[in-house]
């Protein structure tokens, strides 16, 4: 039985024949096609992609902006700025008349319970909490995931502080002797997001000029 | 090297492979990572079940009918860039046409190329028979696949509320394993009436 089911396993599947001309043309024509393929659909769907991304993030930053306050179109009037998490994130300011009024700031809390929360936080002028919102996550559904739940209800414990409200000690969770309830169970998560929070108005703060440079007009991302 | 079947499958037969005898996730346990991670919803799932069929059918259609003449050493690679490109454009697709789904499942398009299901058929099924056999076969297998990833889906949402592990990838480890002690037992009573 051994010797049997030796030989068949050195029995390969098909003849071993050479590659021929006829395999490599297949290749080719494989080749070919995929190439195709992959330049055609980017080609018919490049233009409907950006739009949808440039609405997602419009979206995005409505949520943490009240429309009324500007008139320029916060989502093409963008800096990129490195605001702690080691990269440039883009920072959108939003202005009315031409003068600046407010700035929506992208930060990642980079201890959130399972993984990195990423916040976005609208910022007025005068150094004002307009909104905060997080636009994406990881944290345990049900749990950690409250940060994000009812559209952000928690997240409106931000609305109107500023640095000088609370001052600067007490802007954490109250577990830690700061201002801000935790949400119940997820305090991990809501310290990231405190934090997180801290961190944007601290970078606000100290880069204020940076963050409302005139616009650079270099032709790039529109 | 067309002896895979001596006898030539119906149309119903091949469909009804994929469909039930042989559903891949259920029967033969393969392409877990997309079921259990992208089941968290009946959209998620439908939605990469759906990505998952298209790319199956278009993959196995292609290799049907210009795979064949490859060389055996060849095919592995040559398939597997072939679906890469097939998955590239159904994500741009997805990302133009239903940009909301593809935040639920963005993350799992891609890694469609890598689920074996999608390589498995290629190479078992599709390289050794016609184009519309191959079709069909694709069809089968995806349809399988989709409704198992969408039902999984529906299930874990309706559990979620109360129970909050159907949520969580162990939730759904539990619940497929369920689903696939039901279908042997279903088995077990059909041999043994």
């Amino acid at each position: 039985m051994a010797d049997t089911r030796g030989q068949v396993r050195e029995q390969p599947l098909e003849p071993q024949r050479p590659a021929g001309a006829r395999s490599l043309a297949g290749l080719l024509a494989l080749l070919l096609l995929a190439a195709v393929l992959v330049a055609v659909t980017w080609r018919f769907t490049r233009e409907d992609i950006a739009d949808n991304e440039a609405r997602q993030t419009l979206a995005e930053i409505s949520a943490v902006l009240p429309a009324s306050l500007y008139d320029n179109a916060p989502h093409r009037d963008v800096v990129l700025l490195d605001t702690g998490g080691g990269r440039p994130v883009p920072v959108y300011r939003a202005r009315r008349d031409g003068s600046p009024v407010a700035a929506v700031l992208t930060i990642v809390a980079p201890d959130g319970y399972v993984g990195p929360v990423r916040l976005l936080v609208g910022i007025s002028a005068g150094g004002q909490i307009l909104g905060v919102r997080v636009s994406a996550h990881t944290e345990t559904p049900g749990i950690g995931a409250a940060i994000a739940d009812d559209a952000g209800r928690w997240l409106s414990v931000f609305a109107g502080r500023s640095l000088a409200d609370p001052a600067e000690a007490r802007w954490a969770v109250r577990n830690d002797g700061g201002d801000f309830d935790a949400i119940a169970g997820a305090t991990v998560s809501s310290r990231a997001v405190v934090g997180g929070v801290r961190r944007a108005m601290q970078y606000f703060a100290t880069h204020r000029d940076e963050i409302f440079a005139p616009v650079v007009e270099t032709g790039g991302k529109g | 090297m067309n002896a895979v079947s001596p006898d030539k499958p119906t149309s119903g037969q091949i469909l009804a492979d994929g469909l039930w005898w042989n559903t891949p996730g259920l029967a033969s346990l393969i392409g877990l990572c997309p079921l259990l991670a992208a089941s968290r919803t009946f959209a998620a799932g439908l939605a990469l079940g759906l990505a998952s069929l298209a790319v199956l059918c278009a993959s196995n259609v292609l290799v049907s009918a210009l795979g064949r003449g490859i060389h055996q050493r060849h095919r592995p690679a040559a398939f597997l860039l072939l679906i890469a490109a097939l998955v590239t454009a159904v994500d741009l697709l997805f990302r133009a046409r239903w940009f909301e789904l593809h935040g639920q499942v963005g993350l799992f398009v891609p890694l469609i190329v890598v689920n074996c299901l999608i390589l498995g058929r290629a190479e078992s099924c599709a390289a050794h028979r016609d184009p519309w056999p191959a079709l069909l076969d694709g069809l089968g297998y995806g349809a399988g696949f989709t409704l198992l990833l969408a039902g999984l889906g529906a299930i874990r949402e309706a559990l979620a509320p109360g129970l909050l592990v159907a949520a969580l990838p162990p939730g759904a480890f539990f619940l497929l394993a369920g689903l696939v002690a039901l279908r042997q037992a279903w088995l077990a009573r059909r041999r043994a009436p």
